[in-house]
């Protein structure tokens, strides 16, 4: 059983750290704001979520599982709230390059 | 090497990579943006080092709070037009920093170099007098009892800086509200968030502060969160911050450091040390002190970002 969860684990934050750094290379490879964002919000939620996903199955209490979405929850919630914000900053500010 | 020491290396070398981005940096808006993200690897380095208390600290003064006071500034500098010196200095003058730089490094470098194998350390004194203050966190137990007097000092030395900000107040905006006033967010993003998060915000505020007894957290980080709870309607437009001179506010901002003095004195009183606890109420004197401490420091702290009170 620990061994399938170890596998679990590891599968799952694989994956995460494979959309981390698809959005890091958005990041650094997309050429104006808009899609950099996009590539921000959208992948690295994604990885977080599947990186959760992964530690959440070695908590050691149902506490720590709740812990664990609680960040996932609010990361979402504060990079949903910022992305808006940065993106129209930018278009306002013309600083797309 | 372990995949422990590889994550260490990687972690200090990002650390150094951010240091010297900050320092290079010749615009004030980038040094600021990679001070908040050097800010928050100071946080996983001290992680590593097993030491909670201080990471949880650095993330949310180190990187958050002192990185949005600094944004602050940068954003009065480029209002202002504050003058940015473009000449490069001369010569001798670069050879003259580099030098004193160069010694200080050294200096640094010897000196832990040089420390004792194994380091004189008071960890276990404190470990073994921590039953005296019915705490299970030794973080708190040097914070509010064997070295209260530090604590006290910081938490006065937030009041004082309120009244280093306020007194930058111009004279006909005085007693007025701090704080350029937000245009208001009644939709969006952001007036969302604001709406939403403080409810979650105060309730991990108290947590963090309640499990500052025995686990990592304290005064200081659960006041942080309060105060992003306090500002984030501000910056959203749907909370006025209140004018500086209401009485309230300013006696919000002594009341934390005041008990803390009272509680000294009253150690002097009973047990004859200023700062000393009487035996059995020790937990429960720290616990009232704290709850009220961190109410002014999130205040002070809240008060430092909004700034001195502007003529409207």
């Amino acid at each position: 059983m620990t061994l399938l969860l170890d596998a679990f684990t590891v599968a799952a934050v694989l994956a995460g750290l494979l959309f981390f750094v698809a959005g890091t290379a958005g990041l650094l490879r997309f050429p104006d704001t808009a899609s950099r964002l996009h590539a921000l919000t959208k992948a690295d939620h994604l990885g977080l979520g599947l990186i959760v996903l992964g530690l959440a199955a070695q908590a050691e209490s149902a506490g720590g599982v709740l812990r664990l979405f609680a960040v996932w929850a609010l990361v979402l919630l504060s990079s949903a709230a910022s992305g808006p914000i940065l993106a129209r900053l930018a278009r306002r500010g013309g600083a797309g390059g | 090497m372990t995949a422990g020491h590889l994550a260490d290396l990687l972690i200090a070398a990002a650390i150094l990579a951010l240091a010297l981005g900050v320092v290079l940096a010749r615009q004030v808006f980038t040094a600021v943006a990679l001070f908040v993200a050097f800010g928050l690897l100071m946080g996983f380095a001290w992680v590593r080092l097993e030491a909670l208390d201080v990471a949880l600290t650095e993330a949310a003064i180190g990187a958050g709070l002192s990185g949005l006071l600094l944004l602050g500034a940068a954003r009065r500098l480029a209002r202002t037009g504050a003058p940015v010196d473009e000449k490069p200095p001369r010569r001798a003058q670069v050879v003259a920093i580099g030098i004193a730089c160069a010694t200080v490094t050294a200096a640094l470098g010897a000196a832990i170099l040089a420390l004792p194998d194994p380091a004189p350390s008071l960890a276990p004194m404190v470990v073994a007098s921590l039953p005296a203050l019915d705490l299970g966190n030794p973080v708190t137990g040097v914070l509010m009892g064997f070295r209260a007097l530090d604590t006290l000092l910081e938490a006065a030395v937030l009041a004082l800086a309120v009244i280093g900000i306020w007194a930058l107040t111009p004279n006909r905006a005085w007693g007025g509200a701090p704080g350029w006033t937000q245009p208001r967010a009644t939709e969006g993003p952001l007036a969302l968030l604001a709406r939403l998060l403080p409810p979650f915000g105060i309730v991990v505020a108290a947590h963090v502060l309640w499990v500052g007894a025995d686990a990592p957290g304290g005064k200081f980080q659960a006041a942080a969160i309060l105060a992003a709870m306090w500002l984030l309607p501000w910056m959203a437009g749907l909370a006025a911050p209140p004018p500086t001179g209401a009485a309230w506010l300013r006696a919000a901002v002594a009341v934390g450091p005041l008990a803390f003095i009272l509680a000294g004195f009253g150690g002097l009183l009973l047990e004859g040390a200023f700062l000393a606890y009487a035996p059995g109420a020790a937990k429960a004197t720290i616990l009232a002190v704290e709850v009220v401490l961190t109410g002014s420091i999130a205040v002070a702290l809240a008060l430092l970002v909004l700034g001195p009170a502007v003529a409207r």
